[in-house]
């Protein structure tokens, strides 16, 4: 009996298939015309068509973070592929798994300069965990498992998949392989049992701990774990703009978020805490400042699965190479048969030193005739908590008092471009949670500059039913940039003036739902009639222009240097 | 600035994978000093081994890089043990009748090999480390070379340790 033959096209949505995508996020174009045909002629894959190529991949890692499973985006050869790059990057960045499916051209006109040729492999190299260019049809199947396999283990992170026409056109019998055979690639997901029982010993004699939860602790779902941990060793805990929701911020122990937008008690117990214990985050700048002066009288013991994350910026004193899940079970487990004595006292002085650091100092607020931005970010949460929404966000003010003022107590909440810091990426990764959570409230909190560079993806949204509700904080400056031009550039408010459509209107001609507010009182009914539309929504909040996002510490300077107000330093 | 040191990277051998390496280097700001590239016994795998500075959190962050790189199946840094290091060298040049005799004398001295003679030119073959290439080189300038080419460091452990996995 001779084995049915297919088409690569067919064997890539088969192999897709066998990896469990049901969704993928795509725009067709000449070099894959045969993959949306075998698209065209099967129903286990639901597609997604955007509006352009970067909002694809961006909505592959929305679905990603929302989900927990691997995002997939299809797109074609050239402009499609080269649209793609900056949605690798920010999925890089802040290691979310993506497969990203690119057409090329023909594996003859290769290097030939073909129309909508663009070496994309060569192009993505520095951006992607690992990039395929596949030359038979053979291989097809392997490279989708590998690439799967790649993208989820490990720190997770995209896979570009580039894909000749011909390939996709050759036919070929379909057999997925069981097995992985990558003899360079063997993430190592335990922890070293001394190291362990070192950190662990640290842990107890620490008179001032501090935990970091960053994005390792989402990616390993080990927020229960923290949770233990910081119990048994009576420590507070902090969390990195990635580890959002890693650490309920309703705990009286959580410090919420650290860093350059953080609370300055957080940064103040980073700063003061004689033993840190950092899990899964790779101390960014934005969370360090000066990096001379940070943690320079405390131990670090710093656990990532990436081993180049560990004494990269901040030198480690006990590094652990593991999934942040498995360390702290079995850290858990050590602690408690180890019976160790944890100085109760000491720990009662540092908490109730950080109550004092809490109590101390607040930020004034900003006088204006105008709306406040902190006002309709804070009435937002009041308003939509009880809906227990999926939160994105653009980049800039608004996604800092977005993550100051929200409380989140669970992962994957928050779903925000943090290593990259890309504008326009919030729309589109809103659209990719809807898709993922179609029971789920999602808001997407943008200001008026970042919702003007993926504005069209509201099409989609009208398309496929995804209410995304955009709450524009419309300041009429690129807000952030101002706000760093007014403090560091003698209000040299150079090119951050910025105008914008009438949003409401733009809405009605997408056939959405526009709303404006200007007044305190209009926030709440415009927040629940945006919530009963069922239909995407545009709310374009008027507010201040001038409002500054506090504290703040300047980029290189020492985390205790906390500015709390345009003229008002925390001492 | 640090001291040199010779990393040896056994990579699986499919096209792109120098460039994933080279690429690694130039876009964290590493310095390349020398570079060489050629298959293992075994034709699935090929051996790098790059010359590079840096203080000893570089050289161990290069390293961390490395592994990263889903073809790069080991790394070593052989300037931890002393390693067997050496580089081949060609030299041209053309000398005078009343030179030659002087030459041939530099090249016996440095233990390297004329491998090509025409009635212009001498090719100069020399294997050895770093310093006896340079060595040969300050002995030979003065005769006026034509051509100089050296390969890169290849190196490897001494003893029994090695960077390796069977037949590669």
């Amino acid at each position: 009996m001779t084995k049915e033959l297919y088409s690569g096209a067919e064997i890539i949505l088969k192999s897709l298939v066998k990896e469990g995508v049901k969704e993928i996020f795509g725009y067709p174009g000449g070099q894959v015309i045969k993959i949306y045909d075998a698209l065209y002629n099967q129903n286990e894959i639901k597609h997604y068509l955007v509006r352009h190529e970067q909002a694809a991949v961006h909505a592959a890692e929305g679905y990603a973070r929302a989900t927990g499973k691997c995002g997939v985006a299809l797109v074609t050869s050239g402009p499609g592929a080269c649209n793609t790059i900056t949605g690798i990057a920010n999925a890089y960045y802040d290691g979310y798994p993506i497969v990203v499916l690119t057409g090329q051209v023909g594996l003859a006109q290769i290097g030939n300069d073909a129309f909508q040729e663009a070496d994309i492999v060569g192009i993505t190299r520095s951006c992607c965990k690992h990039n395929y260019l596949v030359k038979d049809i053979k291989d097809i199947p392997r490279v989708i498992k590998e690439a799967f396999h790649i993208a989820t283990t490990g720190k997770p992170g995209p896979v570009v998949i580039d894909l000749p026409k011909d390939v996709q056109t050759a036919k070929s019998t379909f057999e997925y392989p069981e097995t992985i055979k990558l003899a360079g690639y063997n993430p190592n997901y335990k922890g070293h049992p001394l190291q362990m029982a070192k950190a662990v010993r640290m842990l107890a004699e620490a008179h001032r701990p501090v935990i970091i939860s960053g994005g390792g602790v989402l990616m390993s779902g080990a927020h229960n774990e923290v949770q233990k941990l910081a119990e048994l060793v009576q420590a507070p805990v902090t969390h990195t703009l990635m580890g959002t929701g890693t650490y309920p911020d309703s705990l009286d122990s959580s410090l919420g978020m650290l860093g350059m937008h953080g609370n300055y008690w957080a940064n103040y117990a980073v700063v003061h805490a004689d033993v840190i214990l950092a899990l899964g985050t790779r101390f960014n700048d934005r969370i360090t400042g000066c990096l001379k002066r940070f943690a320079r009288d405390s131990h670090v013991i710093h656990v990532d699965i990436d081993p180049c994350s560990i004494s990269k910026n901040v030198k480690a004193d006990i590094p652990i190479v593991g999934d942040v899940k498995n360390v702290l079970l079995g850290m858990i487990e050590l602690f408690k048969k180890e019976d160790l004595n944890i100085y109760l006292d000491d720990k009662k002085k540092w908490f109730s030193q950080i109550d004092e650091w809490k109590q101390k100092r607040a930020i004034p607020p900003f006088a204006s005739d105008k709306l406040s931005a902190i006002t309709v970010i804070q009435k937002l949460y009041e308003i939509t908590k009880k809906y227990n929404p999926i939160v994105c966000t653009e980049v800039g003010q608004h996604q800092m008092w977005t993550a100051q003022l929200f409380q989140f107590n669970e992962p994957r909440k928050l779903i925000t471009s943090g290593g990259l810091g890309t504008m326009g990426f919030g729309f589109p990764a809103a659209l990719g949670a809807c898709a993922g959570k179609p029971e789920q409230l999602v808001l997407n909190i943008a200001g008026d500059g970042s919702i003007q560079m993926n504005i069209q993806e509201l099409a989609t949204c009208v398309d496929y039913g995804f209410n995304v509700i955009n709450c524009i904080i419309d300041n009429g400056y690129l807000g952030m940039v101002r706000q760093w031009q007014e403090k560091l550039f003698n209000k040299h408010y150079s090119e951050t003036q910025i105008s914008g459509p009438d949003f409401v209107k733009v809405a009605e001609a997408y056939g959405a739902v526009g709303i404006r507010v200007e007044k305190e009182e209009e926030i709440e009914p415009a927040i629940l009639k945006a919530i009963e539309a069922k239909k995407p929504v545009f709310i374009d909040f008027v507010v201040e222009n001038f409002e500054m996002v506090y504290p703040w510490v300047l980029a290189g300077e020492p985390l205790t240097k906390v500015l709390l107000s345009n003229d008002c330093a925390a001492k | 600035m640090g001291v040199f040191h010779t990393i040896s990277i056994l990579v699986t051998n499919e096209s792109g994978v120098l460039s994933r390496v080279v690429d690694l280097f130039s876009g964290r700001g590493y310095n390349i000093e020398s570079l060489t590239v050629a298959p293992t016994v075994d034709r699935l795998y090929s051996r790098i081994t790059i010359v590079t500075d840096g203080d000893s959190d570089a050289i161990e962050q290069i390293n961390k890089q490395l592994n990263r790189l889903i073809p790069v199946i080991k790394v070593g840094d052989l300037s931890l043990s002393e390693a067997l290091e050496c580089e081949v060298a060609l030299v041209k040049l053309n000398c005078k009748d009343e030179e030659r005799s002087d030459v041939l004398r530099i090249v016996e001295a440095t233990g390297s090999k004329i491998i090509d003679v025409t009635d212009k030119a001498y090719t100069i073959q020399t294997v050895g480390s770093e310093k006896q290439i340079q060595a040969l080189v300050e002995l030979i300038k003065p005769y006026g070379v034509k051509e100089f080419v050296r390969s890169g460091k290849i190196a490897m452990s001494k003893g029994n340790q090695f960077v390796s996995i069977k037949n590669a």
